[in-house]
This record gives structure tokens, sequence and C-alpha cells, in this order.
């Protein structure tokens, strides 16, 4: 087993662990907590397939900015003095059993298609790449994209705010 | 790149996404049904990269993912704005305590 493959079975369990966490914590909080681990493990996984700048774009985009705003939503929601911090979970049996048909179907589907792969070259920077296309073929999207932060912006300012009345 | 082939990839990639489908269908906490839809959000992301990455077919994968991370950011400001408007006028996000439109 090189090391390339033992790293690889390191950060999936980290990756896993934490979405088990978040799967099943007893409280909302550690849920968020378990959110970072797994948020890393993924920027880890990115970093792992050659994917640097995209790595570095998770781990300022997802653990900067939306697990911190998770958390805040989570204190601004709960007494966390309180015992009852909910994180109800229902139906977990049906659920557990749907899911397990989904994720079952699924690696069956993985498993018997065939892939077109080609080998894989050495990790090279894509940040140049990822900029021309970005503002070459895929320039429109991103304009797009834009836009849709602005209104997300935008309308998260007004649903939020509170009601002044007169 | 040693042993590791696409395969190990999908397989995580499943793995989270069939984590964040049943955080999704348990979970009565609005907050905990937007973190079920981060994982799947990831999961997909995961898929992405190591698809472009075993069929060296350029950036496209990546600045797909880079859109979704994108979504995944304003979707998270908005659903987590909503749910602080369900607070104020709930008391609670219990997702099945919150079934009226109006108070």
């Amino acid at each position: 087993m090189s090391i390339t493959v033992a790293v690889f079975y390191l950060l999936a369990a980290v990756t896993v662990g934490s979405a088990l966490g978040v799967a099943f914590a007893n409280s909302i909080v550690y849920s968020a907590f378990a959110l970072m681990g797994t948020l890393l493990g993924v920027a880890a996984m990115f970093v792992l397939l050659g994917a640097d700048f995209l790595g570095v774009v998770q781990l300022l985009v997802y653990v900067g900015g939306i697990l911190v705003l998770t958390l805040f939503a989570v204190m601004l929601t709960h007494r966390i003095s309180d015992v009852n911090v909910s994180n109800r979970a229902v139906g977990r049996l049906p659920g557990f059993v749907l899911v397990a048909v989904v994720f079952g179907w699924m690696v069956h589907v993985a498993g018997s298609a065939r892939w077109v792969m080609k080998a894989p070259g050495a990790p090279a920077p894509t940040t140049y790449g990822i900029g021309e296309a970005l503002l070459t073929q895929y320039a429109l999207p991103f304009e797009v994209a834009s836009i849709v932060l602005l209104a997300a912006l935008i309308g998260a300012v007004v649903v939020s705010r509170k009601e002044v009345k007169g | 790149m040693g042993d590791l082939s696409l395969g190990h990839f999908v397989v995580l990639g499943g793995i989270l996404f069939a984590l964040g489908l049943f955080c999704v269908l348990t979970r009565r906490n609005a907050i905990g049904i937007l973190m079920g839809i981060e994982l799947v959000l990831n999961s997909a992301n995961i898929n992405y990269v190591a698809f472009a990455r075993y069929n060296q077919t350029g950036y496209d994968g990546q600045v797909f993912a880079i859109f979704v991370i994108m979504l995944a950011a304003a979707e998270a400001a908005i659903g987590l704005a909503i749910v602080l408007g369900i607070y104020q006028s709930f008391e609670t996000i219990d997702v099945e305590a919150t079934d009226r439109l109006r108070r």
C-alpha cells in the first residue's frame, strides 16, 4: 500500500466519521462541529485530487463562511443552557432502509459501469486554467452567479430583519 | 498517484451522499436538514473533481464544483435567514411544528 492510499484512507475515515457525527449526534451543536470535520476532510480530498485552488476555496467558503453562519444560526435559535437542545430525529428505521437501498443501488451502478479512464498526470497548479475557463468559456454563468449571490445577499437581509411597525 | 483509483472517490462520495440523505430524511430540526444538504452537495463536488481528474477533461469539473460551492453559500444564507424568521414567529425550528403560513 503506497503512502497516497494510506493518506486517502486516513482522510476518508475522518470525513466519514464526522459525517456520521452530523447524521447521528444528539445535540445540534455537536452536529455543527462534526460538520467542520467533514468539510475539512473534503477539502483535503480536493488537494489529494490535485485541485489545489478548489481545496482553498472549500476551506474559505465552507469552513470560514457557511459553517460559521450555521453555528450562528444554532446559537441564535437555541437557549444553549437549556437541557433540551433539540436535535430530534424521527423515522430512523424507514429512513435507514430507504438510504440503504439507495446506497446499495448506487454502489451497484458504480461497480458495473465501465468508466472511461485515463491515467492522471502529475498534479499541476490549477489556478491559471480555472481563471481562464471562468473568463472565457464560462463567462456568462460566472456573471449570472454573481447576480444570484447579490440577490441572495439582499434577500437574506430582507428576510431576517425585524419588521418595524409604524 | 499510487494505487488510488476513481472507485475510491466514487464510493466516498456515495457514503457522504447516503449520510446526507439520511440526515435530511430523519432530522426534524431545520438547521439539521440544511447540514444534510451541505453533505449531499459536498459528495457531488467530490464526484465532479474525481471524474475531472481521472478523465483528463480539463478544468470543467473543477469549475462546476466552484459553481456548486457558490450556490451552497447562497442557499445557506437564504436558508438560515428563513430559519431565523421561522424562529421569530414560532419560537421553535422543529419542522413538524411549523405548519402554518401565517400567525
